[in-house]
C-alpha cells in the first residue's frame, strides 16, 4: 500500500515536474516588417495578427508555453533591420524573428540570425539567395521565392508564346535576383531578353521606363517589382496603351493586396504565381474568414499566410523538443513534416526552404468576380517537387 | 534611321514630353509652396499631404457621393483648401513671430499625423481612381502614345500656374500681398486686412496642392504616402528655384522634369538623385537658388 501511494506521489510529482518544465518554457516571436511604407498591406500588421491566429490555434497556453509577440517597423532598409534585429536578440530575449519582407533587410536578419544562433523563418522576402549562396543553418524560408516565381510566371508566359523579353526591375537585391531567375527560364526555354531598365526603389512614375520597353521590341514587360511599384507600373502600362498594343505584362511577383488597389478593370487577366489564396479549399477559407475578421475585412496574403504556418510550424518543434533551444528547435523543424490548413503538407529541406505547391492565378474579369476579393481563378497547380530550385544547383554550402 | 546620343530621336521626344508631364507636377507643388514661403515665411511640410489629401477627397467624393472628376477638381481643393484655412488659424498663426523652425517642425508633425490616419483608415496599397471616360484614350503622336489624360495634365497645370503668377505678380490683390509680405504694420494702416489676407493665401496654397492631388489621382496609386515620396523632390525644385520665387519654382519645376526624364533614358538608376545633385551644385554656386533674390 504504502509502496502504491509512494509510486502515485512519484508519479504525479514527476507529471507536475514535467509540466513544470515544459511551463517554464516561454518564447518571444519578433515580428519584424514594413508597417508603413509599400509592404505594410501585404505584411504589415496582417502579419502580427496572422503569428496571434498561429498562437491561439496551436493552445501554446494549455500546452505549457507562453508566448509573447513584439513586432516593429523596418521601413524597408537593411541598417534599421539589423538595429532591431540585434535589440531584439541581445537585450529583449527575442528567440524567433518572422516575416521580414524586402530582400535586403532579409539578408541582413539573415546573418545576424546566425551571428546569434537564434531562429529566423522568412515568409515576405522574395531572394532565392537566402537557401542559396547566404543560406543559413538559422533560417527557413517558407512562402515563396525569386526561383519558384520565375519559373511559375516566367515559364507560363514563355509557354504562352512570348519570347521576347523586356524586364523593369526594382534595383535592389530582391529585383536583380527575380530578373535573373526569370532571365535563365526565360533563356533555358528558347527565349531571349532585348532589354532592362533598373529603377530606383521605391518609385511612382514608371511611364519613362514603359515606353523604353514599348519601343524595345518585346512580346512582353516583365516586371521584378514588387507592391506600390507594381501597382503603378501595371496602371500606367495600361493608360499607355502598352497591353492593348499587344505587349503582354508579366508581375513576376503580385500580391493579392495589388490586385485589390489595381481594381479588376486595370489587372483583368494578368498571370501570376502565389503559394497561397484564401479561396482554395474549406480550409482557406474557413481561416481567411476569421482572419478578416480580426483584420478590418482584409482578405490575407500569401505572406500572412506563411507568416501562420511557420510559426505554427515553430511551436510545433518547441513541443516536441520540450525546449527552445535553437540548433535543437531547427533540427526538429527539418525533420518535421509540416502541416496546415493553409499550405497542407510540406516539408523544410537541409538548406531551409519550404517546398510545396506553388498556383499559377489569372487575374478573374470585372464579370466574373463575384465581389471584394473575389479575384483569382487558378490555372495551374505547380508540383511541389517542380516548384522550388533543386537542391544541389542553389550552391547553399550547407548542403556540400 | 539616326540616333541622337545612343538613342533614336523619337524615342527622345517622348522621354521629353514624359519629363514635361512630371514637371507639371513638380511646378504645381512647388508654386503653392513658394505662395506660401513668399508671403508667410512658412516652409509648408505639410504640402506633400495636402496634396494627398486632395487625392483622396477625391475619391470619397466618387465612392461615398458619387460626385465626378470634373466636379471633383473644384470641390476637393476648396474642401481641403478650408481645412488648411482651419490649421492656419488654429495652429500656424501663433508661430508667426518666432523662428522658421518652429513651423517646419509644426507642420512636418502635422504632415506624419495626417498621413496616419489616412494610412489606419485606408492602408497603404492605394485604391483605384479610374479615368474620366472623356479623357481616357489617346493620341498617336508618330514618336509616341499620348494618353489624352497626360496631355491634359500639362495643359491644365500650366494654366493654372500662369494664372497664378499673373494674379500675384500684375494684379491689385497681388500688390496688396506682395506689400503685406514687406511691411504688415504699414499694410494695415491702410485698412487692409493682414492677417485674413496671409489665411486666404494660406489657403490658396493648399488649395493648389490639392488640385495637384486631384489630377494625380487617376494616374498614380491614390495611398498615404504618395505625398510623402513626392515633397522631398519637391522642396529641392524649390530650393533650387529659389525660396519664395513664383516664376522660379514654374520654370524649376518643369525644367527639372525635363531633366529628371532625361537621366530615366540615359541611366535610369539614377534618376532618384539627379535633383538632389543638381540642387547641391545650385546651392554651391547660388546660395539664393537660380531665381532667388539674396538677401
Amino acid at each position: 500500500m504504502t509502496r502504491i501511494r509512494n509510486f502515485t506521489l512519484a508519479a504525479v510529482a514527476a507529471t507536475l515536474l514535467s509540466g513544470t518544465a515544459l511551463a517554464e518554457t516561454s518564447v518571444k516571436i519578433g515580428v519584424l516588417n514594413d508597417r508603413s511604407g509599400v509592404y505594410a498591406d501585404l505584411s504589415g500588421e496582417g502579419s502580427v495578427v496572422a503569428a496571434q491566429m498561429a498562437v491561439e490555434d496551436f493552445n501554446a497556453a494549455e500546452k505549457g508555453i507562453t508566448v509573447e509577440i513584439v513586432s516593429a517597423d523596418h521601413q524597408n532598409k537593411p541598417d534599421v533591420a539589423s538595429t532591431i534585429a540585434r535589440q531584439w536578440y541581445d537585450q529583449d530575449g527575442v528567440d524567433v524573428i518572422v516575416d521580414v519582407p524586402t530582400s535586403s533587410a532579409a539578408l541582413a536578419v539573415n546573418d545576424i540570425t546566425r551571428e546569434k544562433n537564434k531562429v529566423f523563418i522568412n515568409s515576405g522576402a522574395g531572394t532565392a539567395d537566402l537557401t542559396g549562396p547566404q543560406c543559413s543553418p538559422n533560417t527557413v524560408h517558407w512562402t515563396y521565392d525569386t526561383w519558384a516565381l520565375a519559373h511559375g510566371t516566367g515559364s507560363a508566359m514563355v509557354e504562352a508564346g512570348h519570347k521576347k523579353w523586356f524586364f523593369l526591375t526594382a534595383d535592389y537585391a530582391f529585383g536583380q535576383a527575380l530578373e535573373r531567375d526569370t532571365t535563365a527560364v526565360v533563356e533555358a526555354a528558347g527565349g531571349e531578353v532585348v532589354g532592362t531598365v533598373r529603377h530606383p526603389f521605391p518609385g511612382s512614375d514608371f511611364s519613362s521606363f514603359l515606353l523604353q520597353a514599348q519601343s524595345s521590341g518585346a512580346d512582353v514587360i516583365g516586371l521584378a517589382n514588387a507592391g506600390g511599384d507594381t501597382i503603378n507600373s501595371i496602371k500606367q502600362a495600361s493608360e499607355f496603351g502598352i497591353t492593348q498594343g499587344g505587349q503582354a505584362i508579366a508581375g513576376l511577383l503580385v500580391f493579392l493586396t495589388d490586385i485589390h488597389a489595381l481594381g479588376l478593370e486595370t489587372a483583368q487577366g494578368l498571370v501570376l504565381t502565389e503559394s497561397f489564396y484564401w479561396d482554395q479549399n474549406d480550409g482557406t477559407r474557413e481561416w481567411s474568414k476569421r482572419f478578416a475578421e480580426k483584420h478590418d475585412g482584409d482578405m490575407p496574403t500569401m505572406v500572412q499566410a506563411g507568416v501562420y504556418a511557420g510559426v505554427l510550424h515553430y511551436l510545433k518543434a518547441v513541443e516536441a523538443t520540450g525546449g527552445k533551444d535553437p540548433t535543437a528547435v531547427m533540427a526538429k523543424m527539418k525533420e518535421m513534416p509540416t502541416e496546415d490548413e493553409l499550405f497542407g503538407q510540406g516539408t523544410i529541406r537541409e538548406d531551409g526552404r519550404k517546398i510545396h505547391d506553388m498556383y499559377l492565378f489569372r487575374v478573374k474579369t470585372p464579370d466574373q468576380s463575384q465581389g471584394p476579393w473575389d479575384y483569382y481563378e487558378q490555372v495551374a497547380t505547380i508540383p511541389a517537387d517542380q516548384a522550388f530550385r533543386p537542391l544541389n544547383e542553389g550552391n547553399c554550402p550547407l548542403v556540400q | 534611321m539616326f540616333e541622337l546620343l545612343g538613342i533614336p530621336p523619337q524615342a527622345l521626344f517622348g522621354q521629353l514630353l514624359l519629363g514635361l508631364i512630371n514637371g507639371s507636377f513638380y511646378a504645381l507643388l512647388s508654386l503653392g509652396l513658394a505662395v506660401i514661403f513668399g508671403l508667410l515665411n512658412i516652409i509648408n511640410f505639410t504640402h506633400g499631404a495636402q496634396y494627398m489629401m486632395g487625392a483622396f477627397v477625391a475619391w470619397m467624393l466618387l465612392n461615398y457621393l458619387g460626385i465626378n472628376y470634373w466636379a471633383a477638381l473644384v470641390l476637393a481643393p476648396v474642401i481641403v483648401g478650408i481645412t488648411g484655412v482651419i490649421i492656419e488659424r488654429l495652429l500656424i498663426s501663433r508661430l508667426y513671430h518666432l523662428d522658421h523652425l518652429y513651423g517646419l517642425l509644426l507642420t512636418f508633425g502635422l504632415a506624419l499625423v495626417i498621413q496616419g490616419l489616412f494610412r489606419n483608415e485606408y492602408g497603404i496599397s492605394g485604391l483605384p481612381y479610374q479615368i474620366p471616360p472623356q479623357l481616357s484614350g489617346g493620341m498617336n503622336l508618330g514618336f509616341m502614345f499620348l494618353p489624352n489624360y497626360r496631355g491634359w495634365v500639362v495643359a491644365v497645370s500650366l494654366v493654372v500656374c500662369l494664372a497664378t503668377w499673373f494674379v500675384i505678380e500684375k494684379t491689385r490683390l497681388g500688390a496688396y500681398l506682395r506689400a503685406a509680405t514687406e511691411n504688415p504694420t504699414l499694410v494695415g494702416a491702410f485698412g487692409i486686412n493682414v492677417p485674413r489676407l496671409i489665411t486666404l493665401t494660406y489657403g490658396f496654397g493648399v488649395a493648389l496642392a490639392a488640385f495637384a492631388g486631384v489630377l494625380a489621382a487617376p494616374i498614380y496609386s491614390v495611398n498615404p504616402n504618395m505625398g510623402a515620396d513626392l515633397i522631398i523632390v519637391v522642396f529641392a525644385v524649390v530650393v533650387i528655384g529659389g525660396m519664395g520665387s513664383i516664376l522660379g519654382s514654374i520654370i524649376t519645376g518643369f525644367g527639372l522634369g525635363l531633366i529628371e526624364g532625361l537621366t530615366r533614358v540615359f541611366y535610369p538608376e539614377g534618376s532618384a538623385v539627379v535633383i538632389f545633385v543638381i540642387m547641391a551644385i545650385v546651392l554651391l554656386v547660388k546660395p539664393a537658388g537660380l531665381f532667388g533674390r539674396a538677401a
